[in-house]
């Protein structure tokens, strides 16, 4: 006979009121629902009042635009982009802008941030001050104007085309941008690809390996012979056997421009600059903070232990000071991101520019166009947190909190 | 951010006030007292602040002779500056009454903004600006060039067009406002400037060295510009329109701000008929028997608009050319006043 005790039959009802209702019982869940019901009366009114107003007004409504002709042309595009594609490829190209430079942004501005913080909590004391006026000069100076700053700056320093800066005759600067020869696949491209991936693959698999041998036997071995020899040789091996994986197109001077290679517009290289250089300053006060929070007693024990400065703080100090970071450095992705709007000033192509300012004014169609740009905002900020608060999670966790 | 309150606004005042559809834009101008006018952020020649930082130009003396005939007294109008791409949404959320600025009128405009156009008060045509030095003649040598240009305008398209049908390769860089367009250009991030004719003789002004940049000949697109109104309320159509109507009538006629008070007591029939000594045109449009003079008075006619802020009496020292009357080989005309 069992002596288990008999489970509580399922609460359901007293359940929703617990949550919804709270201390005031079924009254709050009541109060609840109407205010639910006030809301959403009040968002159908708007909706349905402005859908009636642009009806009265003649101002055409709906998402049909999206499949008109866009009629201009976007100078930095990474798909292929023509002025008689419709405007929803101009939202893509518009959006895929707008990411590529939050995610350079966010990589120049996370390696800048720690290498500055790193700078402030140094015991030199020319390095902790340099480290201290570059972040108080940067954050103290509005975005708008380090954006043009760098974007005129580096106009003025660069000379036009026809005088551009040669760098071993392959890639060019001048202020039309960066040229560089841009690679065409050849014969041995897919062998080189095919191996590049086995070789990473191989690399990533060793390192399981070797980690767990490590933690659960306490043997160490040594693999990075072995993955320099997977990274490298096998794709170079390959390379011998079929031949060169792509050949390369070189720029050359015709006309006004230059025609063939990759070109790199200063636009994005100023906005990438400001953004990165600015958000920096404050994550660099942010891994300080996360850094000083760690006790000084685990700087010390490390030391204590024969430890380098530098170990000491890449496998003890950061990963504990991980836990205080990421939160707020999820804020300043989020913020770097946000700012990259700020682009239509010196015209950077981006989604605000393309989309939420040449297409709006093409169209007339404000509210359907600031709606989805809106949208796209909050989804790639969304992402960005989410993918943040995983990572907050691992850390956590492998920190055993 | 700007872009962005104004589309809360068009919101929050297409979804919350429902009146401002039919709304008696008239009636409200008088209540309010003053007529706003939307501008551009500084186009010398049509509408730009002068150095005390009143407002002059062609585009700001339509809405200087709107109010003329409203309030008699020019003074009366409040200019809310506008980018390209802000202005038509400004017009539709009511912030302004008139849209007078340099706005090119295409069908889509026409028919897809709730808005419309009252006339033309300048015909123009896309042009190109380059530098000297670059030794080009013609813009059908531009091929490969990079090419500054303000977003959310025309421009934007007929350049597309221009460098398509002639098989040219350009390189696009847009700007959100037209100072900035310019500072690129001269900060030599591109080769060409392009624009509407006259806006590039008005922004050549601004350059460094204006004589280093020189307007290429061809002209790659029809521009007529004019001011704009909202849908749906017919009297204040007729009211922006006739004005511009009555600016080039009184030119047509002879009738100019010097010479406006005797012109009146002349027993010329249709100048009793246009000067409101006889019959009510003015009292059927909403205003008063007097209105062409109000407006006359305010700004002068057509012509002495034209030459003060474009002309010959101004630093651009535009032609007239197809903005001349019509019986003097251009295209203004006015239907009669009768």
């Amino acid at each position: 006979m069992s002596t288990e005790a008999r489970k509580p039959p399922p609460q359901i009802a007293l359940k929703i009121r617990r949550v919804l209702g709270g201390k005031a019982g079924w009254n709050g869940i009541a109060v609840q629902f109407a205010f639910a019901a006030i809301l959403g009366w009040i968002g159908y009114e708007i909706v349905s009042n402005a859908r009636a107003n642009l009806e009265n007004q003649h101002i055409a409504a709906g998402f049909g635009f999206l499949r008109n002709n866009a009629g201009f042309d976007v100078n930095q595009t990474l798909i292929s982009y023509t002025g008689s594609d419709t405007f929803l490829r101009v939202f893509v190209v518009g959006l895929l802008n707008t990411l590529v430079v939050s995610v350079v942004g966010i990589v120049f501005a996370t390696l800048i941030g720690f290498i500055v913080a790193l700078c402030r909590l140094s015991p030199n004391w020319l390095l902790s001050r340099v480290g201290e006026i570059y972040v108080e000069i940067i954050r103290n100076l509005p975005l708008l104007f380090q954006i043009l700053f760098w974007y005129l700056a580096v106009l003025a320093a660069l000379p036009n085309p026809r005088q551009s800066i040669s760098l071993l005759g392959v890639a060019f600067i001048s202020n039309r941008g960066l040229v560089i020869p841009s690679p065409i696949g050849g014969s041995g491209l897919m062998p080189f690809l095919a191996m590049l991936a086995l070789g990473i693959a191989a690399s990533l698999a060793l390192r399981f390996y070797a980690r767990r041998a490590l933690f659960q036997e306490g043997r160490m071995i040594r693999i990075w012979p072995t993955v320099l020899g997977l990274l490298f040789g096998l794709p170079l091996a390959t390379m011998l056997v079929f031949g060169l994986p792509f050949t390369f197109e070189l720029p050359q001077l015709k006309g006004f421009n230059f025609a063939g290679g990759s070109r790199i517009i200063p636009e994005f290289v100023a906005l990438t600059l400001a953004l990165s250089t600015y958000t920096a300053a404050f994550i660099a006060e942010i891994v300080r903070a996360g850094i000083l929070s760690v006790h000084k007693g685990q700087m010390e024990a490390g030391a204590s232990l024969g430890l380098s400065r530098g170990n000491t703080l890449r496998l003890i100090v950061v990963p504990q000071a991980m836990r205080v970071i990421v939160p707020p450095l999820t804020n300043q992705y989020l913020n770097l991101t946000k700012n990259s709007s700020l682009a239509v000033a010196i015209g950077y192509p981006d989604l605000v520019s393309v989309f939420a300012g040449t297409s709006l004014s093409q169209t007339g169609q404000a509210i359907e166009i600031i709606a989805m740009t809106m949208g796209i905002y909050l989804l790639i900020s969304l992402l960005t947190s989410a993918i943040m608060s995983v990572y907050g999670w691992r850390v956590s966790r492998s920190l055993g909190a | 951010m700007k872009r962005v309150t104004l589309a809360l606004t068009l919101a929050l005042a297409a979804g919350l006030s429902a009146q401002a559809a039919d709304a008696q834009t008239l009636k409200t101008v008088k209540d309010r007292g003053m007529l706003s006018c939307g501008v551009s952020q500084g186009l010398p020649g049509f509408s730009s602040p002068d150095d005390k930082g009143n407002w002059t130009g062609l585009d700001v003396d339509v809405c200087k002779a709107i109010a003329g005939a409203i309030f008699n007294d020019a003074t009366k109008v409040k200019y809310v500056p506008l980018s390209a791409k802000d202005r038509f949404t400004a017009l539709q959320s009511g912030e302004i009454d008139v849209l007078s600025r340099n706005t090119t009128w295409t069908i889509s405009r026409d028919t897809s903004l709730g808005a419309n156009f009252t006339g033309v008060t300048y015909y123009d045509g896309q042009g190109f600006m380059v530098k000297k030095s670059l030794k080009v003649n013609s813009a059908l040598e531009l091929n490969s060039a990079s090419v500054c240009v303000q977003t959310g305008t025309t421009t934007e398209q007929n350049l597309a067009d221009y460098f398509k049908a002639n098989n040219m390769k350009y390189e696009v860089i847009a700007f959100g406002t037209n100072d900035e367009t310019v500072k690129a250009y001269e900060a030599g991030r591109c080769d060409v400037f392009t624009t509407d004719q006259s806006g590039l003789y008005a922004n050549r002004l601004k350059l460094a060295n204006p004589n280093d940049h020189m307007v290429l000949p061809e002209i790659i697109s029809k521009e007529p510009l004019g001011p704009m109104v909202r849908h749906g309320d017919d009297q204040w159509f007729d009211i922006v329109k006739w004005t511009l109507f009555a600016m080039v009538t009184a030119e047509e006629l002879g009738v100019s701000s010097k010479n406006v008070d005797e012109k009146a007591k002349l027993e010329n029939p249709e100048l009793k008929r246009v000067l409101g000594t006889d019959g009510n045109f003015g009292e059927q449009l909403g205003l008063t028997k007097d209105w062409v003079v109000r407006i006359v008075k305010a700004v002068g006619n057509y012509g002495e608009v034209f030459d003060r802020n474009v002309g010959a009496g101004s630093p651009l020292a535009i032609n007239r050319g197809l903005n001349n009357l019509w019986n003097k080989g251009g295209l203004q005309y006015a239907p009669p006043i009768r």
